[in-house]
């Protein structure tokens, strides 16, 4: 029998609660965009509650992680799975807060149509958050390296975005409101992405045992 | 001094005890480290450190093939002066074992019996040693009392400063703390990381911690081979081999 079964135990529970979370970040971000993208008050009403799931998520896995680094000194493989799980929750929990902010937009925005580009970046910044999610449940170190380049499209989609939106409010100085929350929008997408990335970086870190 | 090991067997009669360690490119103790052995009970761990003080000659049937080479020397050569090589490796043991005697006379027992009669050098010997194994506070008012009468850490650090008294440039510590309380073992934690500024210190250890705490390199053994030996920092960060992460993270036990 392997010894250490309690602490394998919990070990392993703190591990599966971050999946638990990770898909709960997917979802968030998801009906996030859903309800941003048609105007669905009632999708972005439940958007709040996933930010709240996600929230006591993060303190239930630091907790259970901090006791663990206290209680029983994991070393190696068991160490670097404590402490990028300490990162990543971080990463998750501001993904949380971010896609809960579009949600609130959602609320306040006008009839106006939603630029393509908007809706592109918002199914390109899904697509990393899975692939960083798919990259550490996988312990895929090829898709986690690929995170950074995708992300230099959402970066370069975000300066057309404010381009397109700069020269609307100039346009039409009346709908400036309407076009800085959509910029609003645009940024917290953009830092979801950067938040996927750093998932990434700290699943090559997990892979490769780096301190 | 620096330890350098070739392809080193042990038997104990039948039973093959150390396998082949250091057999392909050696291995190496370097000089004012500590190495840390660590491993589960009865994978040769003691039995190792025993070999570079000859301490397994007196256990009988017991035969040593390879090379060790202390100081440019291989020490199981027979024109090998044995008292002199463990004048050279000091060591500690698991239960601190002062002589019943009183503190001075532990300490001025292995100098006496180097031949150094002269009081004044005795002394001199006697307070350097202490004070180098961080007694000589607590014991320098009573030094003729018994060395019985001291508490367990203190009667371990004793051990430590009559090892110094010998005046070695290795000192071998079989689980020197694994009889003592936190306080007591984080003065001869403290007291190790000085030492190893003039020593090279080889510890065996069943505290993992312990040995992250205080080793440059450990040496992890499974029965009786030398799986993976690296920077201490590496072993319990990112070990090579999968027995060593198995071990360190007690996946097995």
């Amino acid at each position: 029998m392997p010894a250490r079964a309690d602490y394998r135990k919990k070990l392993q529970n703190i591990l599966d609660n971050l999946v638990i979370m990770c898909r709960h970040a997917e979802d968030i971000c998801e009906q996030s965009v859903a309800a941003f993208v048609a105007r669905d008050l009632e999708l972005a009403q439940n958007v709040k509650k996933i930010e709240k799931t996600i929230d006591k998520l993060e303190r239930k896995i630091e907790k259970a992680s901090l006791r663990l680094l206290v209680m029983e000194h994991p070393v190696a493989s068991d160490f670097h799975e404590i402490s990028v799980a300490l990162k990543i929750v971080i990463d998750l929990e501001r993904i949380g807060d971010q896609a809960k902010d579009i949600a609130k937009i959602t609320a306040q925005l006008t009839d106006a149509p939603v630029p393509e580009s908007i809706k592109q970046m918002g199914v390109i910044v899904i697509h990393m958050l899975k692939d960083a999610v798919r990259s550490y449940v996988n312990r895929d170190l090829e898709l986690a390296r690929l995170l950074d380049k995708t992300d230099d499209k959402v970066d370069a989609i975000f300066d057309i975005i404010m381009n397109e939106l700069a020269a609307a409010i100039q346009k039409n100085p009346e709908n400036s409101k309407n076009a800085l929350q959509l910029i609003m929008v645009a940024k917290y997408l953009e830092r979801i992405g950067d938040h996927a990335v750093n998932i990434g970086e700290r699943v090559e870190k997990l892979i490769q045992g780096k301190i | 001094m620096s330890i350098s090991i070739k392809n080193c067997d042990l038997f104990y009669g039948d039973f093959h005890a150390l396998k082949g360690i250091g057999r392909d490119e050696g291995m190496e103790i370097s000089e004012n480290k500590v190495t840390a052995f660590i491993g589960p009970s009865g994978c040769g761990k003691s039995t190792f450190i025993r070999v570079f003080n000859r301490m397994n000659d007196l256990i009988q049937n017991c035969k040593i093939t390879g090379e060790i080479t202390i100081d440019g020397q291989n020490i199981y050569e027979k024109s090998t002066d044995i008292t002199q090589l463990r004048k050279n490796v000091g060591m500690v043991f698991q239960k601190p074992n002062p002589f019943p005697m009183s503190i001075y006379d532990n300490i001025a027992f292995a100098p006496r019996t180097y031949g150094i009669k002269k009081r004044a050098q005795l002394d001199e010997i006697v307070e350097r040693s202490l004070r180098q194994a961080a007694l000589w506070d607590e014991v320098s008012d009573r030094l003729k009392k018994s060395a019985l009468g001291l508490s367990g850490g203190q009667q371990q650090r004793l051990c430590i400063a009559r090892t110094l008294a010998a005046e070695p440039k290795i000192i071998l510590m079989d689980e020197p703390t694994s009889a003592l309380d936190p306080i007591s073992t984080g003065t001869i934690e403290d007291l190790i990381r000085e030492l190893k500024k003039t020593y090279t210190i080889v510890i065996v250890t069943h505290n993992m911690q312990q040995a992250t705490r205080i080793s440059d390199k450990t040496a992890f053994f499974l029965m009786g081979e030398v799986i993976e030996y690296d920077k201490t920092r590496q072993i319990f960060s990112n070990p090579k081999d999968k027995r060593t992460e198995n071990y360190v993270t007690g996946r097995f036990g």
